[in-house]
């Protein structure tokens, strides 16, 4: 006989359930993206790592899968193994993702998580880090960067190459900011400049050999648009970059994030399971057959 | 029956096989009852033999066969009484493990907290005339569902609770390729009890042998008698003759490797070209496994539910994102289909997708037939994919013969 303490605890394993955590600050990043802080209540998730995700539920409305921007107002783990904290930015794109960046602090979103595999900083000791974004791409990245950031001494040049459509659409201008004070080296460019921009125009590719990355030790985190991952890697790997050292956020659909709806398959690869985070040696080919 | 849920356990049996009579059939509906399972099993129902909740043994398709053929499906009176001689029919065991909607949790809201409760108690069920390919189909599901690094709770609560009654197959159908998959037509393990169904006139009986303790359990329960060496060698033969009586055989290839290399052939052009990409095969498919979610609120908006549904790799929204979908020809998503099915599930999951049952030739509108395809793919490929018995990866795994 199941006791009710058994069947509580069950219904806790349940990786399909939610829990809910509550918003305790909400920023406006763009005019379509908002970053939110969330605050585990009675029972916390287990700790994310930086590239991992979450499934974020809009009572009601349905769930999206959301990649962590952060691990809370301190930076860190905020004392044990639990996700206490969670930062997620959203971009207002469909229903769910409206409805998610409409939240008002006080309010409860369900999440669960974490799932998929995050960036592998640890292979990246001892290297220079060349952390690549396009658009909402440069959140799922913020983290990797944070955390090379808070263990500065273990890495050699942090390179941040940001991409954006325009200047209204740039991610974290003042933090862009606060890192280039801490040494980051931090360029940014637009494909479409507005009245008074003053910096890069272009591709973000463009960026790169200015950057100019040393071969045999760089490790370089891409996220963003399959089609400028897929450059990036491309001109990282005619600087001879090896394509292990490339490492690439994937998107696919997913409805669960547990290896159960078959969404988000790219070839033999269940993103949520297998990915997001890939190294492009075993990307390369599945992102190069169309409709893969 | 847990050991029988759970093909990571070995189950140590070496059973001495009984015979029971086809009278036997109502104690063994009584005992499955009386231990509190919903019995499920075949049963003729709109002109085929249909898998449903059954109340009595008398509910079983006696003398009822089937006829299939690629995209055809026609029930037919059998010359005697059998209650198995049929092949698989529209459904498979997965519409009662893993159902084609199911609540994954529901939700109160308040004004300052949610409530949330998941799954709940899955029905247990006692499912009666499970084929052997259907046996690893259930094994394949386990694998996707509850063995991974997540278990699903409607799956695994439905998987614990169940008890699998085998039926040895001794007539295949003309669209069954189990045998070229590995998978049958004899029941090896994944069962708490297995029966080989024999006719002979008004002897009409089923040699019986228990798979778990819960099955040995139960068939002490029924009208037997020890099993005499002609019978039994009897059941042996007409199983082992179904092995080559199959209507269809997967071709003897490196099957992953054949999809894999495949993926830009031109006979996706050909397949497309036929394929009304409907998803029938992937509704018959006993281990196709995708889902969907649905969220629904009652009218005040404070009670919410999350509803797993089926889904198809076959949909066009199947892989629509921000941004439009990712498979939108016909072409790539009947490449996603087989692919997965014959290649990438291995990587994935340990074993191949496809047992060899042939529903998805039989309820395919056109009549596609995934052996012919895969012979069609393996046609256009170089000599070494050919190369079954030779290379390092042509082993027993390539061709889906994986014990569970």
């Amino acid at each position: 006989m199941t006791t009710l303490t058994e069947a509580a605890e069950a219904e806790h394993a349940d990786p399909a359930v939610p829990r809910f955590y509550r918003v305790v600050s909400r920023r406006e990043d763009t005019y379509d993206t908002v970053t939110m802080e969330l605050a585990a209540q009675a029972d916390p998730l287990p700790l994310f790592a930086p590239g991992q995700f979450s499934m974020l539920t809009a009572f009601g409305i349905g769930e999206v899968p959301i990649s962590l921007s952060g691990l809370g107002s301190s930076g860190g783990d905020g004392g044990g193994p639990a996700a206490l904290r969670l930062q997620h930015t959203v971009r207002a794109v469909g229903a769910v993702t409206r409805s998610l960046c409409a939240v008002r602090p006080g309010q409860l979103i369900g999440v669960r998580g974490p799932f998929g595999t995050g960036w592998d900083l640890a292979s990246a000791i001892g290297h220079d880090l060349l952390i690549i974004a396009g658009g909402i791409g440069l959140a799922p990245l913020r983290p990797v960067l944070l955390a090379a950031l808070e263990d500065r001494s273990r890495y050699g040049r942090l390179v941040l190459l940001v991409g954006a459509r325009s200047p209204a659409d740039l991610l974290y201008p003042d933090e862009l900011e606060a890192w280039r004070e801490r040494g980051v080296e931090v360029a940014v460019t637009v494909d479409r400049p507005g009245e008074g921009w003053q910096g890069n125009v272009g591709v973000v590719t463009s960026l790169l050999e200015p950057a100019a990355p040393g071969a045999n030790q760089t490790t370089a985190f891409i996220c963003g648009p399959e089609i400028m991952m897929r450059y990036a890697a491309q001109a990282l790997i005619a600087l001879e970059v090896p394509t292990q050292r490339i490492q690439v956020s994937l998107e696919r659909t997913m409805r669960c994030g547990a290896g159960w709806c078959g969404h988000c398959q790219l070839g033999p690869l269940l993103l949520c399971r297998d990915g997001p985070v890939v190294t492009y040696d075993r990307a390369s080919e599945l992102m190069r057959i169309r409709e893969l | 029956m847990q050991q029988g849920s759970n093909p990571g356990v070995v189950t140590v049996c070496a059973p001495e096989p009984v015979v029971i009579g086809v009278d036997a059939l109502p104690a063994l509906f009584s005992a499955l009852r009386a231990w509190g399972y919903t019995v499920v099993g075949p049963t003729v129902r709109d002109g085929a033999i249909v898998l449903s909740e059954l109340e009595s043994a008398a509910e079983l398709p006696y003398g009822w066969g089937v006829e299939t053929e690629a995209g055809q499906y026609r029930v037919r009176r059998r010359s005697d009484t059998a209650a198995f001689g049929h092949s698989a029919g529209p459904q498979s065991w997965k519409n009662f493990l893993h159902p084609p909607r199911a609540r994954m949790w529901s939700a109160d809201r308040t004004a300052d907290a949610v409530t949330v409760s998941g799954a709940g108690e899955q029905p247990r069920y006692a499912l009666l005339g499970v084929r052997p390919c259907d046996v690893r189909a259930i094994g394949v599901l386990d694998r996707v569902l509850s063995h991974g690094q997540h278990a699903d709770a409607v799956y695994s609560g439905r998987r614990d609770g169940a008890f699998v009654i085998a039926v040895e197959c001794t007539e295949p159908g003309a669209t069954c390729f189990c045998a070229s998959m590995g998978c049958g037509p004899d029941a090896q393990s994944g069962y708490d009890l297995a029966l080989t169904e024999l006719v002979d006139g008004d002897d009409h009986r089923f040699v019986a042998r228990s798979g778990t303790e819960a099955g040995a359990r139960l068939l002490a329960q029924l009208p037997q008698r020890p099993a005499d060496d002609a019978t039994v060698h009897k059941a042996q033969a007409a199983v082992k003759r179904a092995a080559t009586e199959m209507g269809r055989a997967m071709p003897e290839v490196d099957l992953p490797r054949l999809m894999t290399e495949s993926r830009e052939s031109p006979h996706w052009d050909d397949v497309a070209s036929r394929c009304l990409t409907c998803g029938n095969c992937t509704m018959v498919c006993p281990t196709c496994f995708c889902t969907a979610t649905e969220d629904v609120t009652d009218l005040t908006g404070d009670h919410a539910e999350r509803w797993s549904v089926w889904d198809s790799c076959f949909s066009l929204d199947f892989t629509g994102m921000h941004g439009g979908e990712v498979r939108v020809s016909g072409q790539s998503r009947y490449r996603q289909w087989i692919s997965h099915k014959l290649g990438t599930w291995h990587e994935q999951f340990g074993s191949s997708g496809c047992v060899g049952c042939g529903r998805c030739i039989v309820w395919c509108p056109v009549g596609i037939d995934i052996t012919q395809e895969a012979a069609a793919l393996a046609a256009l490929r170089p000599p070494s994919v050919l190369d079954a018995a030779g290379g390092e990866t042509a082993d027993a795994e390539a061709v889906g013969i994986k014990e569970d």
